[in-house]
């Protein structure tokens, strides 16, 4: 086109040449197949899972077995390992939560400037910890730690059911694997809760301190009315995260069927752990059921981030969250 | 090099929103004309349409003739991109593309393109464009410095030799200086005196004076009130239009009394 | 501040040195050392109590923090008012929550650095061995004669490096093109809202469940095309299975972090580049990606440095073996994070654990340095290569 610029041939027509319309075509062409490749991966993710997983859910149907290997039918199978799974991660959400809404206000409201850029760069350490180091530290100095505390449970507390049952004396129970999930968990939730809470609005708070409110009225008059969908969302993301870890409970957890002990040795399992555990000497029928199991996980999973996002998308007018 | 500009019946439309109405102007080439009006009145709209700017946002469309030379751009199978190539933009903010040297900013129009030159086509260029838009003797010792690096009014002067250097025949100029301190508003405004000697040129201006200095001619847009169209009230030479308006609307605008 | 004090002193130099009746009713700046200091005496004198014979340094800290939150509170609200108490309980309790999150964070980075560090200077050998015929024999000849530490995790290296490498092969491309449809092309109509719900969904699916899903989908193509024989079936696991496990982690946090970026371009580069008569996909090209690419940069390096610490999904689907292998498309490979908890779960020796525990926590600790550097150098990019902001 620079090239014709000074000849007059140009003058003629504004149809002229349409060059590199094409790559136009092409370029939008790629960026839209990606778009559908992500929405095919989603569902391929469903439908595969599903497919492997069928000889597990109706053995009698898709497999030459009468019943599954590890029960006599899969939901018997699944359930402990269900239950194993939100307890854990829900102890370790009730553990997180405070304290990850507690440094989230330290970081927006309370430390000064100075103080709360390199908090939030340690927050982000933690977050970038890979698993099996937790894991590891969970399983060899946490474990470790949490033997008295057990004991004293068990001693003074042993009559509620989640500490009764014998005190583990090696701390590889169930109880310590929520707790290393919840140190990792804490990072998300105070990272999302900070971004929300950065984002009260400053004339709110103003008004709220000029009516001579201390800081701590002020910010349960402005900031929490401002952020509450955006700290259950929060929370539902963490929970969804707690829900998939799999390294922090394999470590950690000596595990064993269902029991309301949360302080005992060989007791309870969880759905992630099962698989990691498992699946590598798995074939077979023992691989479709953890495949089953996985399908589980997947859709708990997806119904606790849905929700998650539903809460947000209905808030986000007034709490600009997301 | 310079070409003529004419509406015919041109609508505007956001979606189902219709911005500008029945907009019917005829701009002569090597002139100045000035856009003028109240906030909202579609005369940036209108300025969008001519180089057909406008589809970039979502939804937006113009019914109507909008001839260059006697040639409608808005015919079927006019591309675009080859409409912008005759026509080029200045925008309100000036805008250098951060991550180009100055030479590489009044070249963007070849480069981006994937347009192959040698260094001395490339050089010429570079000097004709910044000599155009008199800023040659203040950047030609630092053409390979980033561009955002320069002042606001020597940086919207880089924008305007950016878009001389692609040789248009038209540019259209959207409150060019409404970013920018006086001094450089003036050195923008001698550039605009200068450029009408090889381009037609259009200019948006909140500044009355502004429009009264530069323009050979001057249009008042106007709207009704908010959701209705905007209209070209009245179009005439700039003295005209200053002194002796014949549209009461145009009047109580020039004069002020604009309520 | 003191300008302003010397202003009110010399417009009303009666009051003189006189306390500020504005500062009337609040209790002395040391009343929070007395009550620590009591705190910790009376927390002492309950641990030795309830402790019994032994003295529990650990139950005594929380013991006194809580009696200091407490005495804080009940100190405030007899000198000063209620309001006040309540406004310094809270923030004590803000305190406490922050300390509390650093205890976890220094017994890890502690832990890791003192069982890693010593094993890694003694034998960096481990740094380029693999485990290629270590057996139990060595290590009881470790622990019990002292014999240099065998093997190694160079395997784990070669594996995390291949398999992390091919993954964003595969999610960089479509991570980035999606993002340019969301910005550039969706508009916000369904189908790009669609695919944002979906990126959302994506980020939370369980990695274990990624991991499952890569060796679905591969066992259903091989059986498919290839046969469903034993031998078929051992072909499942291999690096490129692994790759497509961690992609699908992988791609949400390109496509986030990337439409974030694309997003802040601002839209007057686009529209300069447009009226010069530039084309759409040039213009993405030439003008907003190089603007944005500082920020795709970083956010392509956290996303890669977030998949190299995972450990199930590439369990599940590349295996573990004790050699080397740099052919990412046939036969098992062992990652790093997978060789830890290999070691750490399985050691070499079951009678001998201690040189396996040595083994793992240096990987760790060399795990932790490769995903911190990475985090560091996305940090760099971000900062260093950012353009300059338009404007003046």
């Amino acid at each position: 086109m620079t090239d014709t610029a000074t000849e007059p041939s140009r003058e003629t027509s504004l149809k002229g040449s349409r060059g590199g319309a094409a790559g136009d075509k092409v370029f939008s062409g790629l960026a839209l197949a990606a778009g559908i490749i992500i929405l095919l991966v989603l569902a391929f993710v469903a439908v595969f899972l599903v497919i492997e997983a069928l000889p597990a859910l109706w053995p009698t149907v898709f497999s030459e077995q009468d019943s599954i290997e590890s029960a006599d039918t899969f939901w018997q199978y699944v359930w402990p390992l269900m239950a194993g799974t939100l307890i854990a991660s829900i102890i370790a959400i009730i553990i997180a939560t405070p304290v990850a809404i507690g440094i989230a206000l330290y970081i927006s409201h309370y430390a000064p400037r100075s103080i709360a850029t390199p908090v939030g760069y340690v927050i982000d350490l933690l977050a970038a910890i890979p698993s099996v180091v937790f894991g590891a530290w969970g399983m060899s100095v946490l474990a470790g730690a949490m033997v008295p505390i057990y004991g004293w449970l068990h001693d003074y507390l042993g009559w509620i059911p989640l500490f009764g049952g014998s005190a583990s004396t090696t701390g590889r129970t169930l109880l310590t694997s929520a707790v290393v999930l919840a140190v990792m968990i804490l990072p998300i939730i105070t990272s999302l809760c900070r971004e929300i809470f950065l984002q009260t609005p400053k004339l709110h708070e103003e008004a709220a301190l000029a009516l001579g409110s201390t800081r701590w009225e002020m910010i349960k008059m402005t900031v929490f009315p401002f952020a509450r969908a955006g700290i259950i969302s929060s929370i539902m993301l963490g929970l969804g995260r707690a829900l998939g870890e799999t390294m922090a409970v394999t470590l950690v957890l000596s595990g064993g069927p269902f029991s309301w002990s949360l302080i005992s040795s060989g007791a309870n399992q969880t759905i992630p752990s099962e698989i990691a555990l498992n699946f590598p000497e798995a074939f077979g029928m023992r691989q479709s059921e953890l495949i089953a199991a996985g399908l589980m996980l997947f859709i708990i999973t997806l119904v606790v981030n849905m929700l998650a996002r539903w809460i947000v998308s209905r808030h986000k007018e007034f709490s600009g969250a997301n | 090099m310079s070409k003529r500009i004419d509406a015919v019946d041109l609508n505007v439309y956001y979606g189902n929103f219709l911005a500008v109405e029945g907009v019917n102007i005829n701009i002569e080439p090597r002139s100045v004309t000035a856009f003028i009006g109240p906030s909202g009145c579609g005369k940036t709209t209108f300025l969008r349409t001519i180089n057909r700017m406008h589809e970039v946002l979502p939804g937006a469309r113009a019914e109507g003739r909008l001839l260059l030379d006697g040639e409608n751009i808005y015919d079927p199978g006019v591309d675009p991109v080859t409409v912008r190539t005759m026509v080029g933009m200045v925008f309100q903010r000036p805008n250098p593309f951060p991550t180009m040297s100055i030479r590489d900013n009044i070249l963007a129009g070849y480069k981006l393109n994937g347009t192959r030159m040698s260094k001395s086509t490339a050089d010429g260029i570079v000097e004709k464009s910044l000599r155009g838009a008199n800023l040659w003797e203040e950047v030609k010792d630092r053409l390979d410095k980033p561009g955002s690096g320069l002042s606001g009014g020597q940086q919207q002067r880089l924008c305007i030799a950016r878009s001389i250097a692609v040789e248009p025949d038209v540019i259209l100029m959207d409150e060019p200086c409404s970013a920018l301190d006086p001094i450089s508003t003036l050195a923008i405004e001698d550039l605009i005196n200068e450029l009408k000697d090889n381009y037609t040129v259009v200019i948006v201006t909140h500044n009355m004076q502004q429009a009264a200095r530069v323009a050979d001619k001057t249009a008042f847009f106007n709207i009704a009130g908010t959701g209705k169209p905007g209209k070209l009230i009245e179009y005439d030479e700039t003295s005209v239009i200053f002194n002796n308006p014949s549209n009461k609307q145009t009047e109580d605008y020039v004069s002020g009394r604009f309520g | 501040m003191t300008t302003t004090k010397d202003t009110v002193q010399q417009r009303a130099p009666q009051t003189g040195r006189k306390k500020n009746s504005l500062t009337a009713g609040q209790m002395p700046r040391w009343t929070w050392i007395a009550v620590l200091a009591g705190a910790l005496v009376v927390a002492a004198g309950i641990t030795a109590l309830l402790g019994g014979g032994g003295f529990s340094w650990v139950g005594w800290l929380i013991i006194a923090a809580v009696l200091y939150v407490l005495g804080m509170y009940a100190t405030t609200s007899v000198l000063e008012n209620r309001r006040r108490a309540t406004d310094g309980f809270w923030r004590n309790l803000v305190w406490a929550a922050f300390i509390l999150a650093l205890i976890p964070l220094v017994s890890v980075i502690w832990a890791v650095i003192a069982n890693g560090l010593p094993t890694l200077i003694e034998t960096p050998q481990l740094l380029w061995r693999d485990m290629k015929g270590v057996t139990g024999a060595d290590d009881i000849a470790t622990q019990a004669e002292g014999a240099t530490l065998a093997g190694g995790f160079l395997h784990g290296l070669v594996g995390t490096l291949m398999i992390t490498l091919l993954a964003t092969i595969i999610s960089v491309p479509i991570g980035l093109l999606t993002s340019i449809y969301l910005v550039e092309y969706g508009r916000g109509g369904w189908f790009s809202r669609a695919i944002v719900f979906f990126v959302d969904v994506m980020t939370g699916i369980p990695s274990i469940v990624a991991g499952l899903f890569a060796f679905a989908v591969v066992q259903v193509v091989i059986t498919t095309f290839i046969g469903d024989g034993p031998r078929q079936l051992q072909m499942v696991k291999m690096g490129l299975t692994a790759a497509i496990a961690l992609s699908v982690l992988m791609i949400p946090v390109v496509v986030r972090s990337t439409e974030e970026m694309l997003r802040v371009v601002p839209n007057e580069l686009r529209e300069a580049s447009y009226a010069l008569g530039v084309r759409k996909w040039r213009t993405i090209f030439k003008v907003v990606l190089p603007t944005a690419m500082s920020g795709i940069a970083s956010g392509v390096t956290l996303a890669i440095a977030r998949v190299t610490g995972e450990t199930a999904p590439i369990l599940v689907t590349a295996g573990f073996i004790a050699t080397t292998n740099w052919n990412p498309f046939d036969g098992w490979m062992t990652a790093l994070p997978v060789y830890i908890y290999r070691q750490l779960i399985n050691p070499t020796a079951p009678a001998a654990g201690d040189p396996s525990m040595e083994r793992a926590w240096a990987a760790a600790l060399v795990l932790i340095v490769i995903v911190m550097l990475l985090n560091l150098i996305a940090r760099i990019i971000a900062k260093a290569f950012a353009p300059k902001k338009t404007g003046r």
